[in-house]
């Protein structure tokens, strides 16, 4: 935390029990990481270059994950909270759109890529 | 020439390993590695979207190919 640092706003995604009413037994995240992390890099020099943000932190883990765990953490500081809150939004919004890290669902009966069909 | 196609996600279920070998013509542009990969694995076309990145960076479907380029198949992302 810094003295210029008015606000930080943090997401910490977790894993959901279920999916469209299915439930989810735990999830596996893959990613492409030399790739993930030039992609990640890219959306937090966007996200300085947006708003008048101090830090930025984007976390995200990969290999299988039980319900309730954590696979990624965006925290973003600056002087006042606007930045803050619409940077960290943009953060994971974009993460969700660009960043190359796959999550498959496994359920009781099977296992998902998400979004992989349309 | 011969290049290694690295897979991601279900394009590692579709290719049945983490990556592939092709021979491409030396001009050989995106385009052309995705004709061939949809004939060669037509799951591919099942897919909603799928991206190529070469390396490390998004491609365009008439950006030219290298034997050295690091080439994977980016299927629909779902991280976060």
């Amino acid at each position: 935390m810094s003295p210029e640092s008015g606000g930080i706003d943090v997401f910490i995604g977790t894993v959901r029990n279920a999916t469209k009413g299915k439930k989810v037994i735990k999830l596996e995240f893959e990613a492409y990481e030399p790739m993930a992390i030039a992609e990640m890099e890219k959306i937090a020099k966007q996200a300085f270059e947006k708003w008048p943000v101090q830090r930025v932190l984007i976390h995200h883990r990969t290999g299988v994950l039980e319900v309730g765990e954590v696979p990624v953490v965006i925290a973003v500081s600056a002087a006042h909270r606007a930045a803050a809150f619409d940077a960290c939004r943009y953060i994971i919004d974009t993460l969700k759109q660009t960043v190359p890290i796959w999550k498959k669902e496994i359920f009781e009966d099977g296992e998902v890529w998400v979004a992989a069909h349309p | 020439m011969k290049i290694k196609i690295l897979a991601f996600g279900i394009a590692k279920d579709i290719f049945g390993g983490p990556s592939v070998s092709l021979e491409l013509t030396n001009d050989a542009t995106v385009y052309n590695l995705q004709y061939l990969l949809e004939h060669q694995y037509p799951r591919l076309k099942q897919l909603a979207s799928y991206m190529v990145a070469v390396n490390n960076e998004y491609a365009l479907p008439g950006d030219n190919l290298h034997e050295r380029d690091e080439i994977a198949i980016i299927p629909p992302v779902s991280g976060g």
